[in-house]
């Protein structure tokens, strides 16, 4: 509707003309770079990579190296410091093991849109294909899972590579790039130059905003008499909060994030609903369900928001705003769609609106009241609550307590599982970039090494992990890199000991059935921070909870808060999977 | 519905096998695939024969378009085309009656003989998919050996007027549909 399609294409003519012999691949690969503003890259060396950490090392004043302790951890910390700060996250790692390692991580990316670029070792070219010690086909495994990716064969692409792979990752809809360098076109001589001049006959999707789309668009917002707006990680990404906080209050229109939108729109705002989908909120399902309009911004209809597809937003009218085509009409055929960036979207759907007549919009805002009464009476019906206790840390408190001891302003970056739908439910969050998840691949494991990324792109901030006691122990050994370079995060573990989400599930649907999700054989996490030289305190009892969290959270380094919360505690509302999104369950005791 | 699609992508090592992988991974089925060079030596035309739903043939358009070195994608299917493909078949046919046989449906099906030997014959049939069929459906009475089969090729139709061979193109249905033919070219100019 509003992608033109392309006048011309630049054609695939990236070598640069290989003159006089003189720096390396590995010399080209760091000043490439430099350039693209990397200062740091997180990662683990290895046979297929020697060149380029001897070049790391000569390069160490401008480029600073995190030695991580396993490859999925470089690539997580990548993406938390991506996901904090907007930038690029880089990861370097050597060929067969270190490639696959770090493969949860990249698929973790391309799952939920992280610009990284992830440079692999790879064996020399001459033993490409042979069954080489330490050979994987790199380029063949991460194919489905990255937005682009390369095996360079002449060092004189290199350069070229690298700042178009860079150019991809954050272009567009944002994704993770893979380079594949042979160990000797790392260790091969070249020319080099800025290559400035490249044009990339790659993806540059420049939007243009159609005008009727738009206009119709603002219209039909205009006329809706239930309208809803559902808006995802793509608002995020496309930094398009301001927008849409101003869009909505401009019109009055209530605002429903999903998982990888919060922070996107203000939790405690009056217009948000709260998160949508499976954990989400009775009103922002319900209103979803009832709604005659639902505008779709930077999401893509995924089944842990629409639980049965065919039953979700059933009445509505669909807007879909996205920079990807291809989720346009994937899951949801929209009745009208903006294939453009979120804020630019946003922001010129204001205009058309402030176009329009002032009583128009008066009327469309007044026409909605009859809506928002029906959105309170939900919200003061099923308000998010969970059942207090005397004896027994609740979860949920914990959250709570963290929010009111880092007044909302902490970056959080959460690990998988039911600690992670509590987070999510009861840490309301003010900005976006402040809640780092991981939502589309669901990995245990990341977020300890996230909030590591998150923590080196902003060291002054206070940055958490909340975490499981089960996803700790799968990436636990980074607390050592955390130590090594005094990103001093601070980890809360949500210590059930269970797989607590797969437990729940058992509990609700397999007849409680609790097979092999008994976490209670566990190390003792406080010796075991202890060990890893952070500062680690527990708390098991609710009057201990603020004070050990105090703690922890005013400790200046690295520290580690174990707590022993309600074992079998579950998280409501739940939507089960492949539901109709009304048929929410709710906690059964009171209060 | 079938649907002809024509994907112009960078001629380089593995831009084949991303569209290919693309396929299976989404669950996407292709009947048949064939790559080629185009004028341009840069880039390479695939053309991929695959079945589905308008959205779901909508979807692998899109997804087919998001690949970084894809340059174009065109559902040729929803405008007039021409397409082709070719057959080589090795038939048993000993002198005399068989072997005149084959040679009557060779003329019949404007076929070509390329090679024989004493006790078989090689012939090559070129033509839409029905025509490539229907030839070998006569011929298997008479006993084929072997068969290599192209994968599809498509291109614009010029004018709708150039009947002659073409009686037997499926889709003239679609030619109406000439001004809603979607192209997903992949990139917009900057
Ligand atoms: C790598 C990986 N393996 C398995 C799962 C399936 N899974 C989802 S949640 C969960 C339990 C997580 O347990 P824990 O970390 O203790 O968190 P809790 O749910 O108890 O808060 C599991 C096993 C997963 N998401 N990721
Ligand atoms: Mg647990």
């Amino acid at each position: 509707m509003s992608a033109r399609p392309a006048l011309s294409r630049y054609p695939d003519s990236l070598s640069p003309p290989c003159a006089q012999p003189s720096p390396r691949g590995a010399e080209i690969l760091i000043n490439a770079l430099v350039h693209e503003g990397v200062d740091s890259i997180f990662g683990y060396p290895g046979g297929a990579v020697l060149h380029i950490y001897d070049e790391l090392w000569r390069a160490r004043d401008r480029i600073t190296h995190y030695l991580v302790r396993h490859e999925q951890g470089a690539v997580h910390m990548a993406e938390g410091y991506a996901r904090a700060s907007g930038r690029v996250g880089v990861a370097l790692v050597t060929s067969g093991p270190g490639a696959t390692n770090a493969i949860t991580g990249i698929a973790n990316a391309y799952m939920d849109s992280t610009p990284i670029v992830v440079i692999t070792g790879q064996v020399p070219l001459r033993l490409i294909g042979t069954d080489a010690f330490q050979e994987v086909d790199t380029v063949g495994i991460t194919r489905p899972c990255v937005k682009h990716n390369y095996l360079v064969r002449d060092v004189c692409d290199l350069a070229a590579v690298v700042h178009e792979a860079f150019h991809l990752a954050r272009t567009g809809r944002p994704g993770p790039v893979v380079i594949d360098i042979p160990k000797d076109v790392s260790a091969a001589q070249a020319s080099y130059s800025r290559l400035d001049h490249i044009r990339f006959p790659i993806s540059e999707r420049i939007s243009y905003l159609d005008r009727r789309a738009l206009s119709c668009a603002a219209s039909q917002i205009l006329k809706a008499e239930r309208p809803v707006m559902y808006v995802g990680g793509g608002i995020v990404n496309s930094g398009a909060s301001e927008e849409l906080r101003a869009l909505a209050e401009h019109l009055q229109l209530p605002v429903t994030p999903t998982l990888m939108g919060l922070g996107g729109f203000p939790s405690a705002h009056s217009l948000s609903l709260g998160m949508l989908g499976m954990h989400g909120t009775y009103t922002a399902n319900m209103a979803v369900a009832e709604s005659d309009l639902l505008i779709a911004v930077g999401v893509r209809f995924d089944d842990r928001v629409t639980g049965k597809l065919a039953t979700f937003a059933p009445h509505a009218r669909v807007i879909h705003i996205d920079i990807d085509p291809a989720n346009v009409g994937k899951n949801r055929l929209p009745d009208l769609s903006l294939i453009a960036d979120a804020r630019q979207a946003l922001k010129a759907l204001r205009e058309e609106i402030s176009f329009r007549d002032y009583a128009e919009i008066v009327r469309s805002i007044t026409q909605r009241s009859k809506w928002w009464d029906q959105l309170r009476h939900w919200q003061r019906e099923q308000p998010l609550r969970f059942s207090g206790s005397r004896d027994r840390i609740k979860p949920q408190h914990v959250i709570r307590e963290l929010h009111r001891l880092t007044s909302g302003e902490a970056i959080i970056a959460s690990d998988v599982g039911q600690h992670q739908m509590w987070a999510a439910q009861f840490y309301p969050f003010k900005h976006e970039r402040q809640w780092i998840t991981s939502g589309g691949l669901g990995a245990m494991g990341f977020g300890v090494p996230a909030a590591i990324g998150a923590q080196l792109a902003f060291r002054d901030r206070l940055v958490i992990a909340v975490v499981g006691d089960g996803g700790f122990q799968m990436t636990n050994q980074e607390l050592a890199t955390a130590v090594q370079y005094e990103l001093p995060i601070k980890v809360v573990i949500m210590n059930n000991g269970y797989l607590g989400m797969v437990r729940q599930w058992q509990e609700m649907f397999h007849e409680r059935t609790y097979s092999e999700v008994d976490l209670s054989v566990a190390p003792d996490f406080v010796k075991l921070a202890d060990a890893y030289g952070a500062f680690a305190r527990r708390a098991s009892r609710p009057e201990e909870l603020t004070a050990v969290l105090q703690a922890g959270l005013e400790h200046d380094g690295v520290s580690v808060i174990d707590v022993v919360v309600e074992k079998e505690e579950n998280v409501f509302p739940i939507v089960p999977a492949g539901a109709n999104s009304r048929d929410m369950i709710f906690q059964s005791e009171g209060v | 519905m079938r649907h002809t699609l024509s994907i112009v992508v960078s001629d380089r090592p593995g831009e084949l096998s991303r569209i290919v992988g693309l396929f299976s991974a989404r669950g996407f089925n292709i009947e048949t695939i064939s790559a080629g060079a185009t004028l341009d030596p840069q880039w390479a035309r695939v053309t991929i024969v695959t079945r589905g739903d308008d959205r779901t043939i909508d979807q692998i358009c899109k997804q087919c378009a998001r690949l970084a070195r894809v340059r174009d994608v065109q559902d040729v299917t929803t405008r007039p085309h021409i397409e082709r493909e070719m057959a080589l078949i090795t038939v048993n046919a000993e002198a005399g009656l068989p072997r005149q046989e084959v040679l009557n449906l060779v003329g019949i099906f404007r076929a070509k003989v390329v090679d024989v030997s004493h006790s078989q014959i090689v012939v090559e049939a070129s033509g839409n998919k029905e025509k490539v069929e229907t030839f070998i459906e006569m011929l298997k009475p008479i006993g084929i050996h072997e068969i290599t089969r192209t994968g599809r090729i498509a291109i614009g139709r010029l004018s709708n007027l150039e009947a002659e061979e073409d009686e037997t193109d499926g889709n003239h249905e679609t030619n109406e549909t000439y001004e809603s033919h979607q192209s997903y070219s992949s990139r917009s100019p900057n």
